[in-house]
């Protein structure tokens, strides 16, 4: 508890630089990876994070000097040319986008660590700064390299910003976008840029393995909260952040920890969340429908059991046992209970004497579904030159689905009419 | 409009085939008889590939059933065969003409055989017979489309089967080179096989086809040519979607409700 | 000696990988390979774990089970939670990796793996890494005998598999039409994949997998249109690049691994450039003979 009051109340400078670090870096990389994502292009943000590599240890070798700007610069060049040489092998040979991607990334990377062995051997004391570019160490974060980070971030979102129109066009349709005269080119370089500046400095808290999840994972979890792309980057630079936040919260408690990879763990903890039970989108969303639209259904088929139960003997509200009903229906007992019980709270039908009878409303609501039945087996057989013994089926499903809007439709098309294919009576209401 | 048929050798029973619980084909239902050469006409999206890759087994239904020979598909696989859209694979495959024929022969084989004298000596025929013995080596990135598609064609033969059901296998093919083809499936059909086409060009469905069957999300139309193709079965297969069907559908999709409830 | 044992490794390895990669790229996976030979970390230091030292089984066990576990993490994401591919990749294979490293990081005590062999590997220490029998009999590096085992192994499923591969990679629907178990083949091809990867992991890392199941054939596919020469260039390869990569390295006193994917990089681009019909010279030269004779 101590822990959590010390953390978060960022007294200490220290924990003040790793925590707005990494926040700077998540939320930066998350904003960018939206980007990339709908472009297609996620892995891409893989192979920068490999090929930065030789940038770096090229800078230190030539500089000697463990400095940040240095470092940057040459990152920024190896992690450039890799995107350039990814695209230029794609247009000029019949190799495609995931092998060359696979290919630069591996080529890149293994130069760096040829590089990096130069390092060693040359025995510079300052050298072991350099792995941090590999695993990631956001808790040696200092506060120089904090100004040099938060610079690149800012300048990151203040471009994204500006340029968010024109990004968002050219990731969701580059066609259109060239049609409507945009400089899709030069977008497209922009981006790459950006994904670049992301790498570069997310990096350094996670490592070269990593990165790929800082620019990914958020952006594919904000994808399921949202369709609209302006709440999905402030989303995904949300979960960014809260990776970021809770990653430097438990290497702060237990300082054998690594940061990076707990920030994955979070942000993939989230995605993982996202995925199941996002609203609409999850995979809890969709199962419960599931069981809504069963439990409708087999409610809506219990009221047209009165229903035809009514049309045989004329009357509509004669009290019915559970057996007939169960008669005229495919279910088993128990669901046919819990469907009597749920038709009766809705108040369509009502219980007396062991027996159930249906309610006024009860009578309109049936009267409806097989409305919508006859009036789909009409559609099936006149538009669809469906024969009238093959529609029944099909019909049993439309039935439950179809809108006050097509219903309109539909009689509109069909003229109003009063009988279905089989000559039976398509209720007025 | 549908024909009623005696021993057929298709025979496709209110099938309905859906992506992501959205149907794409509605209540098919239609049987072709022996021997003959049917082309299915639809527009673009109507659902032809659909129709044939269901009636292949290569995606599943989700309602209704197919019967070949009177039989499920995997009793009779050997004597189906099958030609895929052109852009259905990938040309810069490292494969030459030959050994794309030859895969042909591989539904025979099981899985520790390998060809052998007799199945190169049919995949060279084949080849010969679309008009492609020249270019047995070529690597099948370096064949114009038309020779492409004349590959595939050839493979389809390789094959051996009774059945055969070709995915657009005039697209992009020479007039004469249409011909030639039409004349080998001609030859085929005189042998009793039955071949299924699915084909663009209206102009060209009369001489072609002596079935047609008209689809666009649902079947408008089965049976002679002389009888359904006609001015008004055409207007309303290309007439556009059935609006209905098209709202129908998205609700079916956006609530993942199965089009047959189980 | 050391340099034989080297190489051989390294040879091993190349040929186990670029026989499947070449499949893999054929089929557009590439990164499933690179996802996979990252997402086995953690079943590497459970079975480590479990086991209390390197027995190659449990290893191979529990690798082999997070490799497959990654494949069906992405299938499962990008069919029901409707995620695409590339993302599903990204989010799997970082997630598994990063529960690896952590995993490394609170049993640091317990555990005789570091990051940096996780990466690049230890090929250096395969002479040293001996097989003593219970007599005291050498028999010669450990990892020669697993490695070879698996290179049987995946030579036999390329050959028995040979033709259903090779169609059920070139045409899909087709090989689906005609009867092949095409979902069961792709599973058997991502399992061999993950064996692989598994077994070299220890000796080469992961940056050399990739490299060997990606970059030979790529290379392989440029210069040849024959599926079957282009498994035996791959194979060369390979061979070629253990060979000279030791010799790279020996010569600059750096890492073995880093030499050879660089060494690799050279290859494929002189293949790049300089093939003939498919290189961009040739390509060049063609497009301006046409020009001029026009
Ligand atoms: N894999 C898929 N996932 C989702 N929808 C699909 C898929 N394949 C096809 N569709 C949709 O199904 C419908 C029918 O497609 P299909 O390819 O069968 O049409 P087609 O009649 O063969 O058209 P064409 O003449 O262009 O070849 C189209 O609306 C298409 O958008
Ligand atoms: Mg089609």
């Amino acid at each position: 508890m101590d822990d959590l009051v010390t953390f978060f109340s960022f007294s200490d400078p220290n924990i003040r630089y790793v925590v707005f670090g990494s926040i700077l870096l998540a939320a930066s990389s998350a904003i960018v990876g939206c980007f990339t994502l709908l472009k297609k292009k996620a892995l891409v943000g893989d192979a920068v994070a490999h090929s930065v590599l030789p940038g770096v240890c090229a800078a230190f070798l030539f500089t000697g000097t463990k400095n940040i700007s240095f470092l940057i610069c040459g990152a920024f060049f190896t992690g450039w040319m890799s995107l350039l040489l990814i695209d230029y092998i794609v247009a000029h040979s019949k190799i495609k986008k995931d092998t060359a991607i696979g290919l630069v990334l591996s080529v890149f990377f293994g130069a760096g660590i040829v590089l990096l062995t130069f390092i060693q051997q040359s025995g510079n004391s300052s050298q072991s700064g350099l792995d941090s570019f590999i695993f990631g160490k956001a808790a040696a974060l200092v506060g120089t390299d904090l100004v040099t980070f938060g610079v690149i971030a800012i300048i990151l979102l203040v471009i994204v910003s500006v340029f968010f129109k024109e990004l968002t066009l050219v990731a969701f349709d580059e066609n259109f976008a060239k049609s409507l005269g945009f400089p899709v080119k030069s977008l497209d370089m922009l981006l790459t840029t950006l994904t670049v500046l992301a790498v570069v400095t997310g990096i350094t808290a996670v490592g070269v393995v990593l990165m790929a999840a800082m620019l990914i994972t958020p952006g594919a979890a904000a994808r399921y909260w949202t369709d609209n792309i302006r709440k999905m980057v402030i989303i995904a630079a949300i979960f960014g952040a809260l990776s970021g936040i809770l990653g430097a919260y438990i290497s702060y408690v237990a300082p054998s920890m690594p940061t990076g990879p707990w920030m994955v763990v979070t942000s993939s903890f989230i995605a993982v969340i996202s995925f199941f039970c996002a609203p609409k989108k999850g995979i809890f969303a969709k199962w419960v429908r599931n069981n809504v639209n069963k439990t409708t259904m087999r409610d809506e088929n219990t009221l047209k059991a009165f229903y035809h139960l009514g049309e045989r003997d004329e009357d509509f509200e004669l009290p019915r046992s559970m057996a007939t009903l169960a008669d005229k229906q495919r279910i088993g007992e128990k669901q046919l209970k819990k469907s009597l019980i749920s038709l009766c709270s809705k108040g369509l039908i009502k219980e007396t004497e062991e027996k159930w009878i249906l309610t006024k409303t009860g009578v309109q609501d049936a009267a409806r579904i097989i409305k919508l039945h006859r009036l789909w087996e009409l559609y099936l057989t006149n538009y669809m030159h469906i024969a009238p013994d093959h529609v029944h089926d099909d019909a049993e499903t439309i039935e439950h689905i179809i809108t006050p809007e097509i219903e309109n439709e539909l009689e509109h098309l069909l003229g109003y009419p009063s009988d279905d294919p089989h000559k039976q009576k398509i209720p007025r209401l | 409009m549908k024909e009623d048929i005696v021993d057929p050798v298709l025979e496709i029973h209110d099938l309905t085939v859906s992506y992501s619980r959205k149907p794409v084909l509605w209540d098919i239902d239609f049987s072709l008889p022996k021997g003959c050469i049917a082309g299915i006409i639809g527009p673009n999206g109507a659902g032809k590939s659909t129709l044939i890759k269901t009636i292949m087994g290569v995606i599943p239904s989700s309602s209704g059933y197919i019967k070949i020979f009177d039989q499920t598909l995997n009793a009779v696989r050997s004597r189906v065969s099958y030609v895929p859209q052109r852009e259905s694979v990938d040309w810069d495959f490292p494969a030459s003409v030959l050994d794309v024929v030859l895969m042909g022969r591989y539904g025979k084989l099981g899985l520790f055989k390998n060809t052998n004298k007799q199945d190169k000596r049919i995949a060279l025929e084949c080849l010969e017979k679309v008009g492609l013995q020249d270019y047995t080596k070529r690597q099948i990135s370096q064949l114009s489309g038309g020779q492409q598609q004349r590959v595939f064609l050839a493979r389809a033969l390789a094959q051996e089967a009774d059945l055969y059901l070709m995915d657009e296998p005039f697209a992009g093919v020479d007039a004469a080179t249409e011909k030639a083809i039409i004349e080998i499936l001609r030859e085929m059909a005189n042998k009793n096989k039955t071949i299924i086409v699915v084909h663009h060009d209206l102009q060209s469905v009369v001489n072609y086809f002596d079935w047609v069957i008209l689809i666009n999300m649902r079947l408008v139309a089965s049976g002679p040519t002389q009888k359904v193709f006609n001015n008004k079965l055409i207007q309303e297969a290309y007439g556009g979607k059935l609006t209905l069907l098209t709202e129908i559908g998205n609700i079916l999709e956006e609530r993942q409700i199965p089009p047959r409830e189980k | 000696m050391i340099a034989f044992w080297i190489i051989l490794t390294g040879s091993l390895v190349a040929i186990s990988c670029g026989l499947l990669g070449s499949f893999l790229i054929l089929r557009k996976m590439s990164m499933i390979g690179d996802a996979i030979s990252h997402a086995v970390l953690p079943g590497i230091v459970i079975a480590f774990l479990l086991s209390g030292n390197r027995e190659p089984l449990s290893m191979l066990l529990g690798a082999g089970f997070f490799g497959l576990l990654s494949t069906f993490i992405i299938e499962y994401l990008h069919q029901k939670a409707k995620l695409q591919t590339d993302a599903a990749i990204g989010v799997t294979f970082t997630l598994l990796f990063a529960v690896g490293i952590i995993l490394i990081s609170v049993f640091t005590g317990k555990v005789d793996i570091d990051q940096d062999c996780v990466l690049y590997g230890e090929i250096a220490y395969v002479p040293i890494d001996l097989w003593i029998l219970d007599d005291g009999t050498i028999m010669g590096p450990r990892p020669i005998y697993i490695l070879s085992t698996v290179l049987v192994l995946i030579v036999l499923f390329i050959t028995i598999g040979y033709k259903h591969l090779k169609i059920g990679t070139f045409d899909p629907a087709f090989a689906t039409a005609i009867g092949i178990p095409t979902v069961l083949w792709h599973y058997l091809l991502m399992g061999a994949v993950s064996i692989t990867t598994v077994a070299s992991f220890e000796s080469v890392g992961s940056i050399l997998v990739v490299a060997f199941l990606i970059g030979p054939p790529a290379t392989a596919y440029l210069l040849t249109d024959d599926l079957k020469k282009m498994l035996i260039i791959t194979c060369i390869l390979g061979v070629l690049i253990s060979f000279f990569g030791y010799w790279l390295a020996y010569w600059l006193n750096a890492s073995i691994a880093g030499c050879m994917t660089v060494l690799l990089g050279v290859f494929f681009t002189i293949v790049f450039i300089f093939a003939p019909n498919t290189g961009i010279l040739a390509k060049k030269l063609k497009s301006n003979k046409n020009a001029i004779s026009i």
